[in-house]
């Protein structure tokens, strides 16, 4: 198992309740969600094509592709459905005072 | 329990792609053939006019499902054949050299064909239609940079063919017989957007005019426009239309009305056979009549629709239409198909190329059209279909989050 490395990457007052913000952290783009208060960070592209997911729309705990509307669980990045059939990478959230930190692999 | 049911599919297109792979998703383990007149299996349309024309995706990325999961799905996947003829009375196709495949259940997704320029010279090497990925290779291999490029018809083709040349380095002119561009599809205030601008990316667009004919010496040289004024041009790219291929159901006595008729189940006049796609003629619940639809949603969710019919698994499919373009730095998407609406709300500046405008009929939104602005574009399209009362005024304000009018 590969080590676990937090990196702060927004601020709690950044992301609204049912919205979304597209990140970097290095390479990896990311995209972090506010569902209902709780905050979650899935990959920032969809599966499907080269869209960042920043840009969709956030529906309960659902997160839709702004091109294609392809669906996917903001929790679990499981893939609801068509276009896409797989399912979206996820990563563990903290929120330690106002900073969100995603844990990325080492 | 083995089932040696035959489904045949006739059309190997998104819609007839997304038929078989809903087949094996709801447990089906009969045979599945799926017969395409193209050597290509299924793929995806946006890009053949985008990135597959600006050559920076491969044929096979546009794939929907690449050989081997259509191998894994265990569909049979027939290319380069053309089905001639459905006999209904012994439950057969006929392929083109005479084989025949008997049916239990069968599937048409042909899909549309081009409508052709009907002028002289219309058929010189240089003219092209973009509609197949044959197509979009041809024109690839065609354009020359600093070549001019003349576009018939200024609808979506046209303006995505148009900013594609262009950024391939030729001088795109588009020629469009109305008086405005997508003339069909949105409001006159669009159609002027639209017009500034391609017109600021250095398209040239004639409206109010066509092409007379087109010259060459066995290869397009030039366009002859009313009048007798020519314009020296090496490629033509002619986007009017399309027809929708019913010739193949029309023959076998399906009922036929602008398309395949079928139900909101996708199922046609006869019991053992559905349609999907481009081909249909279906009731949209939502918007209270039929509709013939060219979209990549359609194609998708209807196909779906028609699998589990298929299966006896009926599931009504309604949902409002939508539509995405992309021309120059510009993403635009439309919802619904309004037509008598009684007000429009435009949120953002069209100046600054990031907006959305709203169709309103008695206050609820009929349609909408946005240009770099999809995440309002989706709130509008559930607001639509929850027919929220909303009004201009709230929705052209900045400071009203659309998401909260969901609530109401």
């Amino acid at each position: 198992m590969s080590e676990i490395e937090y990196h702060a990457v927004a601020k709690t007052d950044e992301i609204m309740e049912e919205d979304v913000k597209g990140v970097f952290v290095g390479d990896e783009e990311i995209a972090v969600f506010n569902v209902k208060g709780e905050y979650f960070a899935t990959h920032g592209i969809c599966t499907h094509e080269n869209v960042g997911l920043a840009d969709g729309f956030v529906e309960g705990d659902l997160i839709e592709c702004p091109l294609h509307s392809a669906c996917f669980e903001i929790k679990t990045g499981k893939a609801v459905n068509p276009p896409a059939e797989i399912d979206l990478k996820i990563y563990p959230v903290k929120v330690e005072g106002d900073t969100i930190y995603v844990g990325i692999e080492k | 329990m083995s089932d040696d049911r035959t489904f045949v599919i006739i059309g190997a297109s998104q819609a007839g792609g997304w038929v078989a792979q809903t087949l094996r998703n709801e447990g089906f383990e009969g045979k599945v053939i799926l017969i395409g007149e193209e050597p290509y299996l299924p793929y995806e349309r946006p890009p053949l006019s985008k990135a597959a024309l600006l050559g920076e995706v491969t044929v096979d990325s546009t794939y929907f499902w690449q050989q081997e999961a259509l191998d894994e799905a265990n569909i049979e996947v027939r290319l380069n054949t053309r089905v001639t003829a459905i006999d209904r009375n012994a439950k057969e196709i006929e392929i083109k050299g005479g084989d025949r495949i008997a049916y239990d259940k069968l599937a048409i997704t042909t899909g549309a064909r081009v409508r052709k320029l009907p002028i002289e010279g219309a058929d010189l090497p240089g003219v092209f239609y973009l509609r197949t990925m044959e197509d979009t290779l041809a024109i690839r291999d065609a354009v020359k940079d600093g070549a001019t490029a003349m576009i018939v018809g200024g609808g979506w083709i046209g303006l995505e063919c148009a900013a594609t040349l262009t950024k391939l380095g030729c001088k795109s002119i588009v020629v469009e017989a109305a008086d405005r561009l997508c003339g069909r599809a949105v409001t006159p205030e669009i159609s002027d957007w639209m017009l500034k601008f391609h017109t600021g990316h250095g398209v040239d667009v004639r409206l109010s005019t066509g092409i007379e004919k087109f010259e060459g010496n066995g290869q397009l040289e030039r366009a002859v426009l009313p009048g007798g004024d020519t314009i020296d041009c090496s490629i033509a790219v002619v986007g009017i239309g399309v027809i929708a291929n019913v010739e193949l159901a029309q023959e076998a006595g399906l009922e036929i009305d602008n398309g395949i008729v079928v139900d909101n189940c996708a199922r046609t006049s006869d019991p053992d056979i559905v349609a999907a796609g481009d081909v249909t003629n279906h009731p949209n619940d939502l918007l209270g009549r039929r509709i013939r639809l060219e979209s990549y949603e359609n194609a998708q969710n209807q196909g779906i629709t028609a699998g589990k019919a298929m299966l006896d698994k009926a599931e009504p499919y309604s949902e409002i239409p939508w539509f995405w373009s992309d021309q120059f730095d510009a993403n635009l998407q439309m919802i619904g198909l309004p037509q008598d609406w009684d007000e429009t709300a435009t949120r953002g500046d069209e100046a600054s190329n990031e907006f959305v405008t709203f169709y309103l009929k008695n206050g609820v939104i009929d349609g909408a059209i946005s240009v770099n602005n999809p995440r309002d574009l989706r709130v509008g399209k559930r607001l639509m279909q929850g027919k929220k009362q909303v009004s201009a005024a709230e929705l052209i304000d900045p400071d009203t989050k659309l998401q909260t009018l969901l609530k109401r």
